[in-house]
């Protein structure tokens, strides 16, 4: 669509830009003011310029933690996309009261607040009181998340792949329903197999809604706090400590704010690299993108 | 034959996979029936011994119940703000180039890669600077910052959908923008609306770290209140299975508004 050039365009935009201003701006900038001070109290304060930024870089704790948290997230990214595209290609493609049902039972997990996600993986892997725990320990396998630290990152690793693989199938599956069915049709004419329906309609078009997908499950996955934090508490020892745990633990728990501030700028840059350098990447073919489009054009005109 | 088979296998799989997502909510379901001595004595499928004697409690609790009812006031009041301000916003951005657009758009974007963790103080001595801190109002804004993206995202993606002609029209007819806007235009989006209306407060409702550290008592949420169920005797699990499975009944009610438009508002209206 062309679009008009209006800068009046700029009142409709306003009342949202003062609102999301005095949420971000404002609690940004005391950030970056306290990440380069060392404050005593009220009327105390020291500028130190980027000595915190050295401490929070050199602290090894950190470190840790920022490993975990990119295993963390890849791992999360590894199984949740392909299972939540194998979701979306199980699922019904007719509208009626069954795809709604499936629709609503898979959206679920995603309606639960985060809190009462750790508490129902808290008392479901109980070895004692617990299903899944009882079932495990029952085939024989010695499995105890509170004390066994692999136990505990596995666990919050499953919590997670059940909390969020619904959004990428519920996201897959949009996509998969914006298909025309010519498409299917032309490849049951050339006797496609199923899997080069899949490698070359089904994944092509599915492109834009897995950015998306990619995107927000790297982003959420990687600001991850409340169901650990209830699940494990961090522990046993640091094992499922995150990234947002340590932050949290430095701001409110030591209030060390000034290393707590220089850690939050941080944090959010690696945030915003590693989420640009997945979006230019997984947008990188446009050219391919954009003839295969104006193909796709003509064939839906004619 | 041989589709048949497929989609005897498709089916097999699907149940398989709601299956493991239904299960795990199943025992807390189950969990919320049964006494504390039952939960902990042995391994049940079922209640034994059928009791309503933890949801007694949190329904006669003050401190229990008003946990809900703050937690619904400041999830509606979220919902509201996110949407009076998204949707001019949205229209703009799907109508208009102006000065600065493209980079305004992308640091609204940047404000959803911000870790909440990250926000934490700055909130925290902002609303306390301003009188705000312990109100709904201080949590309803601060999920702002997360939900107005999001609902400028879905909604500019549902606005691209309606063809600009529409807008003319009216125009020539002699609407004038207020009027065209609600009595014409917002029918049009309407699920688009319903759709980041549901996102809005999914994300306002499930989210704990904010919502705790920007409250103490007055608008105390019910995830906060959760915590009290650890006491001195160890935690008491009927309570917290109840308690758990009330907070997950409004999201029912609300995906179920939106159940038809829920695959389309999934793609954030772009597909």
């Amino acid at each position: 669509m062309t679009k008009l050039r209006n800068n009046k365009a700029w009142w409709l935009v306003l009342p949202m830009f003062v609102l999301v201003a005095f949420s971000a701006i404002i609690p940004l900038m005391t950030v970056v003011n306290y990440s380069v001070q060392d404050i005593f109290d009220q009327n105390t304060a020291y500028f130190v310029g980027v000595e915190w930024y050295q401490e929070v870089l050199r602290d090894t704790r950190l470190h840790d933690s920022l490993i975990r948290q990119f295993i963390f997230s890849f791992s999360v990214l590894v199984i949740e996309i392909p299972l939540g595209i194998l979701i979306a290609l199980l699922m019904p493609k007719t509208p009626n009261w069954k795809t709604s049902l499936v629709l609503i039972l898979l959206a679920l997990p995603l309606l639960i607040p985060w809190n009462v996600v750790g508490t129902i993986w808290q008392v479901f892997a109980r070895g004692d009181i617990g299903l899944f725990g009882w079932a495990v320990n029952a085939l024989g396998i010695d499995y105890n998340y509170t004390s066994n630290s692999l136990d505990a990152w596995l666990t919050v690793l499953l919590m997670d792949v059940w909390h969020w693989t619904p959004l990428v199938a519920l996201l897959c599956y949009s996509g998969l329903r914006a298909i025309p069915n010519a498409y299917y049709q032309a490849a049951q004419i050339d006797r496609a197999s199923r899997w080069a329906v899949f490698r070359y309609i089904q994944l092509p078009r599915l492109k834009s809604v897995l950015v998306i997908a990619v995107l927000l499950r790297f982003m959420d996955s990687f600001m991850i706090y409340t169901e650990p934090f209830v699940l494990t508490g961090g522990g046993p020892g640091n094992a499922t400590t995150f990234l947002s745990q340590s932050l949290t633990q430095m701001a409110v728990g030591q209030f060390d704010l000034g290393p707590a501030a220089a850690f939050s700028l941080i944090y959010f840059l690696i945030v915003l690299l590693v989420s640009w350098l997945f979006f230019t990447t997984l947008t990188y073919e446009r050219e391919d993108t954009a003839q295969y489009k104006a193909v796709q054009h003509n064939e839906g005109g004619s | 034959m041989q589709t048949k088979d497929m989609s005897m296998r498709k089916l097999l799989g699907l149940i398989l996979y709601i299956s493991f997502i239904l299960l795990p909510i199943y025992w807390l379901l189950m969990m919320s029936f049964k006494t504390n001595e039952e939960i902990l004595a042995q391994l049940t499928l079922w209640p034994q011994d059928f009791t309503f004697k933890n949801y007694i409690t949190i329904f006669t609790d003050s401190t229990w119940y008003m946990g809900y009812v703050n937690s619904m006031i400041y999830v509606v009041l979220n919902t509201a703000i996110t949407l009076t301000v998204a949707l001019p916003a949205a229209y703009a951005f799907s109508r208009f180039k102006f000065v600065g657009d493209k980079h305004l758009f992308f640091w609204l974007l940047s404000n959803r890669m911000a870790p909440p963790a990250v926000f934490l103080l700055p909130f925290f001595q902002l609303y306390s600077s301003v009188g705000l801190f312990d109100t709904h109002l201080a949590v309803a804004l601060a999920h702002c910052l997360f939900s107005i993206p999001l609902a400028v995202w879905i909604l500019e993606g549902f606005m691209s959908g309606v063809p600009k002609e529409i807008d003319e029209t009216a125009f020539i007819d002699g609407y004038s923008f207020g009027r065209f806007f609600i009595k014409i235009f917002l029918p049009m989006i309407r699920s688009g609306i319903g759709v980041t209306a549901f996102f809005s407060f999914m994300f306002s409702w499930v989210e704990l770290l904010l919502a705790r550290t920007l409250t103490s008592v007055d608008a105390k949420p019910i995830s906060a209140i959760m915590t009290r169920t650890v006491g001195a005797a160890g935690i008491d699990w009927g309570l917290l299975a109840a308690a758990g499975v009330l907070t997950i009944i409004p999201g029912i009610l609300v995906i179920w508004f939106v159940r038809n438009h829920v695959a389309k508002g999934f793609a954030l209206g772009r597909v």
